[in-house]
């Protein structure tokens, strides 16, 4: 019983109710959400200390007889887990703060954000605590449902349309999460993780087989894994760069955690290795080959963030204790730096006006800060020395060099070639928007005649080009669409994409010269801790390797929920 | 798990069953209508999970609990028909919304994926692929000589404007784009 395990869930909702009451004030409102999410962190902290020194925390909510109950559990996995989101959260809203002090995020309606955020903070953190099933799906449906409303901020003609496809597969999956429930509790009559632990495996192998792959299919979707990865990269690069960073960094993480924890908890006998090798390399090698081949740093990033759940899954497919404690390092390196890149990437959005790669260029001369900021963390996800994205890499090939069956020696060459196919997209992208001069773009543009003309000509990036057109319909390359509903969406505009390249803006005296300091204070502080990741690397690592043992072991989880007894 | 009750299972599958074929659609009200059938279904899955039906689960003073009903899953299909219920509204809210800016309420394709792939064609298209291969409908190096320009097949087209800036007549790219043009000089070099 320790009283402190439900207060990362409790505190965020009581925040997020005290902060849409508080809507007329958004002093107020801003003051309270930082100090509910600095709480969440200050308590994950000493769960941490907790759990690392007493073994599992639990709590029994209600505190009902006969294990009636629902039970948080807070392990080493699900502490750390819980430490690191909430710092990332602290930086994203601290950089939103940040951001809406000095504009008004496009007229959304800003009230409704911060109780949003909180809301989707607890449930991440629910989702880490949760000690049964159904509580599971319930805090996938919190932080889901906080994230439809935030993708959707605004209701703009972009995210309407990518927001779509967003609730669309999620709910999908939500639904598909509900009927695998349902069977696991046909079949077992529990949703307990620790009561099932025991019961699944007095089941017929067929039937708890069928409830994995159920589970996995699910946590799949929410965690992008291939092939049920491709609602990822279109949705995530339209929303606002605090919340785009908040999802990339966190909401797959919670999927590839779910599946940890189901893998090693509830069928620690059927690791499902070769399925999981073999979607963990076509995650990676797919998703990248995507990356590659984007010309909008947004969805480049979010293609490598697909490609790189692949190292996670590969640690969980070894179904050993270091690929465990490798994946564990590298959730934690990942969410750090994929939130740090987006973060900076919505600095560049602002400093040039666009992310699309065409029109911008220059910006380590005009803005070397961002450059630095930019650099860094992207170096550190292609994997180069001494960066955590180079230990964590080491950490998971050396655990699959152990495993030493051929197809775990690919995974290790096509984790090799992820990296290497991450450091020339990032490589592409800082040559290209970075290093050439914003002049040079702009006559690469007017080179492929693609210069934006005042009589609203179409531009690239305005994506409604028709690859030809046939008797009165476009065939562009999504799909045959009418001419008309092309050029009522032109006109509409894409709200995200200015009119005009970096070039003719500096031209102009139009581009924006100073980042403010609550945009990039944050981005520089979560750029700091992913490089802090590499210094404490050790006793980082250690960790993790004590937090895999405990969940290999399972004993401390099921003594803790089952006896209830603190060790 | 002997006494399932057939019924139960027979209507949940054809809800499910209704809910996917129209999940399949493109207009996201229908969509809408099959995700709530879906739902139904999944929550009367629950009833046959919870196994045999029985008396009302309360336990009085005399802590008789026999012949009850499950409990468990009937809180949790609650729980479900909740969500369920928010959700429809999310997404009618946003149906309406689509249909505010766009005049239908199609789920859309991915714009950006044309973009990308507009790219590619413009990358790679090397002369030797430009001369033997042709998209364009009237295009001469296509190999078919008895389609020429006058034969377009787009000519009620002929007076709108190409947004890819080509001639609307020949489907050849115009002088702005030279990349274009220049496979276009192959193609005539070569016929």
């Amino acid at each position: 019983m320790n009283t402190l395990v439900p207060l990362p869930v409790l505190l965020p909702i009581l925040g997020a109710g005290a902060t849409l009451a508080l809507g007329r004030h958004p002093h107020i409102q801003r003051w309270l959400s930082l100090t509910v999410l600095g709480g969440v962190a200050a308590i994950a902290a000493v769960l941490l200390v907790q759990a690392d020194r007493h073994g599992p925390q639990t709590v029994w909510i209600g505190a009902w007889p006969e294990r009636l109950g629902i039970v948080l559990v807070a392990d080493r996995l699900a502490a750390l887990m819980l430490l690191v989101s909430a710092l990332v959260t602290l930086a994203v809203l601290a950089y939103s703060v940040g951001q809406g002090m000095t504009e008004d995020e496009e007229g959304a309606p800003l009230s409704v954000y911060h109780p949003t955020f909180l809301v989707l903070v607890a449930g991440v953190a629910n989702a880490f605590l949760a000690g049964d099933l159904f509580n599971l799906f319930v805090s996938f449906e919190m932080l889901l449902f906080a994230s439809y409303v935030l993708l959707t901020l605004g209701g703009t003609a972009t995210r309407i349309r990518a927001g779509t496809i967003y609730v669309l597969v999620n709910l999908l999956s939500s639904t598909l999460f509900l009927i695998s429930l349902a069977v696991t509790y046909a079949a077992t009559g529990t949703l307990t993780l620790a009561d099932l632990a025991a019961r699944l495996e007095e089941l017929p192998d067929h039937v708890s087989l069928m409830i994995q792959l159920l589970l996995l299919t699910t946590f799949a979707i929410k965690a992008a894994i291939f092939p049920l990865s491709f609602w990822l990269p279109d949705s995530y690069p339209t929303a606002p760069a605090p919340v785009t960073a908040v999802f990339a960094g966190l909401l797959t993480k919670v999927g590839v955690y779910a599946i940890l924890r189901m893998q090693t908890l509830l069928f620690p006998h059927s690791p499902l290795t070769d399925l999981l090798l073999w979607a963990a390399l076509l995650t990676m090698i797919i998703g990248i080959l995507g990356a590659v081949a984007q010309s909008d740093i947004k969805r480049m990033l979010s293609f490598t963030l697909v490609s790189h759940i692949g190292y996670l899954v590969l640690g969980i497919a070894l179904g050993s204790r270091s690929g465990t404690a490798g994946t564990t390092f590298y959730v934690v390196h990942h969410i750090t730096i994929q939130t740090a890149l987006f973060l900076v990437l919505g600095l560049v959005e602002r400093r040039a006006g666009s992310t699309a790669l065409m029109r911008i260029g220059g910006l380590a001369r005009l803005a070397p800060l961002l450059a630095v900021l930019f650099f860094v963390p992207a170096m550190n996800l292609a994997g180069i020395p001494p960066f955590s994205g180079f230990i964590g890499k080491v950490g998971l090939f050396q655990a699959a060099q152990a495993d030493g069956r051929a197809l775990a020696w690919a995974l290790v060459a096509g984790g090799a070639l992820t990296s290497l196919l991450t450091l020339y997209a990032v490589a592409k992208t800082w040559a290209v928007a970075f290093w050439r001069t914003p002049l040079e773009a702009h006559e690469a543009l007017e080179a492929i005649g693609a210069t934006d003309d005042p009589d609203g000509e179409p531009v690239p990036g305005h994506d409604t080009r028709p690859v030809h057109e046939h008797r009165g319909h476009v065939h562009t390359a999504g799909g045959v669409v009418s001419r008309a509903d092309i050029e009522e969406a032109r006109r509409l505009g894409d709200d995200d994409m200015p009119e005009r390249d970096f070039h003719t803006l500096i031209e102009a005296g139009e581009d924006s010269r100073h980042s403010p300091r609550g945009m990039l204070g944050p981005a520089a502080a979560l750029v700091t801790m992913s490089v802090m990741l590499s210094v404490v690397a050790g006793p980082l690592y250690a960790f993790c390797d004590r937090a895999a043992a405990d969940l290999h072991d399972r004993g401390p989880y099921l003594s803790s929920v089952l006896t209830g007894e603190d060790q | 798990m002997t006494d399932v009750n057939l019924t139960l299972v027979i209507v949940s599958a054809a809800l499910l069953g209704s809910g996917v074929y129209l999940v399949l659609e493109r207009s996201l009200s229908r969509v809408l209508v099959g995700l709530v059938m879906i739902g139904n279904g999944v929550s009367i899955g629950f009833l046959v999970a919870g196994g045999r039906a029985g008396r009302a689960p309360i336990v009085g003073e005399d802590g008789d609990s026999a012949g009850i009903a499950d409990p468990l899953p009937q809180a949790m299909v609650l729980t479900a028909i909740v969500i369920t219920l928010a959700t429809t509204a999310f997404v009618l809210a946003m149906a309406y919304r689509s249909w505010q800016l766009y005049g239908h309420d199609d789920v859309q394709d991915d714009v950006e994926d044309a973009t990308v792939r507009r790219l590619a064609t413009i990358d790679v298209t090397s002369e030797a692929y430009a001369a033997t291969t042709s998209d364009f409908p009237g295009d001469d190096s296509s190999g078919d000589p008895g389609q020429g320009p006058d034969d377009d097949p787009r000519g009620n087209q002929a007076h709108g404007k190409d947004p890819l800036g080509r001639d609307p007549r020949t489907g050849d790219p115009a002088e702005s784009d030279p990349l274009r043009a220049d496979a276009a000089e192959a193609r005539g070099a070569d016929s």
